[in-house]
């Protein structure tokens, strides 16, 4: 592996600073996607910034209905916690459908927030990938694009998936993601904070240089809502989605007059399905009704060679997650 | 806040490239002794081991940091040792390779397999994804500081008893994951749950079955509490 130098920041002004006159920042927290990479010498640090010590690792429920999670909160914690539990259900499936349990033990909020594609061709250092290389291209389009590559989202630059399971829940939660930066704090919707690839597939994220997760803070809950996270997968346990589905409903006897619908496996980015939420708000519940809802959400999906599964799996991720949710 | 420099580590040494690691003192006609020896203090209870023990110290740096070095502390199944290591010292190579510890398996060596799951402060991590310096100050439990001399831990007892292993190769990251759920009250106690927490640790041997029923037998000698 790489030689590289070591900082341990005290507070999160002081990692900021302590990159400012280095190179891209690179903060350690967890370590579990970073240093993967850094082995893999698919990133390529001069400087690691150690942010364990700061005092990030608090989950505390705000006055006007929200919870604010510190970015070095673990996986685990997150998953466990009863506030989280119990008013955001699919937030504690979703984690605890994701990794292992010694990968969700070190992993952090941030880190999660933050992790990297799982396309081989952006993991195997040498084919064409415009994340890796910006301007080499993309192997994945027409190279073997079955598991983690998407269908929504994608572009003629860049078609990977990305790969949380808690960032699903997060956007159909609804966040803020809170920054720290050489000029002060300021927030991010959890919804403007990952990119599409676009033209810029290595833009991945709206984080200005040097800047810093510090918190996510969840919306506050719907009122009287249930939520489930469905995920759809080679293998039963420890695998990325191939479809995934965090529904949250909020129901007046048969009818919904509340949804909030995301996806995962699917999309460039964890995907918002706003079109399907508002097909289902003021319906009854039916399941024809859920397969439309599960189209929508795919509209506009385009296949390729090897992933036109998704397309139809995505729409019974939903419909299935919405079925069971309001059974 | 302190900040290591570059390593400027000589050309033509593969070891220290791969590994991170100058294996100064590796010696493989002493394998597995060392590992013993370290086992002087051990727990059925990883988490309360270093709280519980009284702790040894052993310096295995006596001079200052090098270039790119930092000094750290770590204390491992109760013994504190002091060294220095370099910054992209992964903290699996520095326990087997440095501290002789070689109970702790490297596998994939990309967080995917658990052969190097250990525990630190109570809590099972892939060894393979942490650099040393990260753990400055933590206590940690390999696979070496869970017997009591002659006597295993019951995890270890249970999979002996229920063959639960083939090659051998996983099983020190199986029994160290299967040593943390017992002690985790948040992962249930029936067999899906089990095998949901362990989906961690891959067998290549497929010894699942086996496994399994080790730490569900286990679960009950260890008084019926996890």
């Amino acid at each position: 592996m790489r030689t590289f130098d070591y900082a341990r920041a005290q507070s999160p002004a002081q990692a900021v600073s302590s990159h400012a006159a280095s190179g891209q920042p690179f903060y350690l927290a967890g370590g579990t996607t970073l240093l993967d990479l850094v082995k893999l010498d698919v990133m390529q640090p001069d400087r690691l910034v150690d942010i364990n010590h700061l005092t990030l690792k608090h989950i505390e429920p705000l006055a006007d209905g929200r919870v604010r999670i510190g970015a070095l909160v673990s996986n685990t914690e997150l998953a466990s916690h009863p506030l989280i539990r119990e008013r955001y259900t699919v937030l504690s499936q979703a984690i605890l459908a994701g990794a292992s349990t010694q990968l969700r033990n070190k992993a952090t909020t941030g880190g999660n927030v933050m992790q990297r594609v799982r396309c081989n061709y952006f993991r195997d250092g040498v084919s064409p990938c415009n994340k890796r290389q910006p301007g080499s291209g993309c192997a994945a389009i027409g190279g073997h694009n079955r598991s983690v590559h998407a269908v929504l989202g994608t572009s003629e630059h860049c078609i990977a998936t990305h790969p949380s399971d808690m960032c699903v829940a997060m956007a159909a939660i609804g966040a803020q993601v809170t920054v720290q930066g050489p000029s002060g704090v300021r927030e991010i919707a959890f919804s403007d904070f990952h990119m599409l690839p676009g033209q810029t597939p290595w833009v991945e994220h709206a984080l200005q240089p040097h800047e810093l997760i510090t918190h996510v803070t969840l919306d506050a809950p719907l009122a009287n809502s249930r939520s489930a996270y469905l995920k759809l997968r080679d293998r039963e346990s420890y695998q990325f989605a191939l479809a995934s589905s965090a529904v949250i409903v909020v129901m007046d006897g048969q009818r919904i007059t509340d949804a909030r619908i995301a996806l995962g496996g699917v999309g460039t980015k964890p995907w918002r399905a706003l079109e399907a939420e508002r097909a289902l708000v003021g319906q009854k519940v039916d399941i024809a009704l859920f397969n439309q809802v599960g189209e929508r959400a795919m509209q506009g999906a385009r296949a390729y060679e090897h992933n036109a599964f998704k397309i139809s799996l995505g729409q019974q991720v939903v419909t299935r997650n919405l079925r069971d949710l309001t059974a | 806040m302190t900040e290591t420099r570059d390593l400027n580590k000589p050309e033509g040494s593969p070891d220290v490239e791969a590994s991170g690691v100058i294996p100064s003192r590796r010696n493989f006609l002493k394998f597995g002794v060392s590992g013993i020896a370290a086992a002087t203090v051990s727990t059925w209870i990883p988490d309360s081991v270093v709280a519980a023990q009284l702790t040894t110290e052993v310096i295995d740096d006596e001079g200052a940091p090098g270039a790119g070095e930092r000094r750290i502390q770590l204390t491992v199944n109760g013994q504190l040792h002091k060294l220095n290591v370099p910054a992209n010292a992964i903290l699996l190579d520095v326990l087997r390779d440095r501290l002789q510890l070689t109970g702790t398996k490297k596998g994939c060596d990309h967080g995917q397999c658990g052969a190097c799951t250990l525990l630190v402060n109570g809590i099972a991590i892939n060894s393979c994804l942490s650099i040393a310096m990260q753990h400055d100050g933590d206590s940690i439990t390999t696979i070496e500081g869970l017997s009591q001399g002659d006597d295993l831990h019951p995890v270890q007892e249970a999979f002996w008893d229920h063959d639960a292993y083939q090659c051998g190769y996983c099983t020190s990251g199986q029994i160290m994951s299967a040593v943390a759920l017992l002690n985790d009250p948040n992962i249930g106690t029936d067999d899906d749950s089990v095998k949901e927490a362990m989906s961690g640790n891959i067998c290549r041997c497929g010894a699942y079955k086996n496994i399994l029923a080790a730490i569900q037998s286990a679960r009950g000698k260890m008084g019926g509490t996890v």
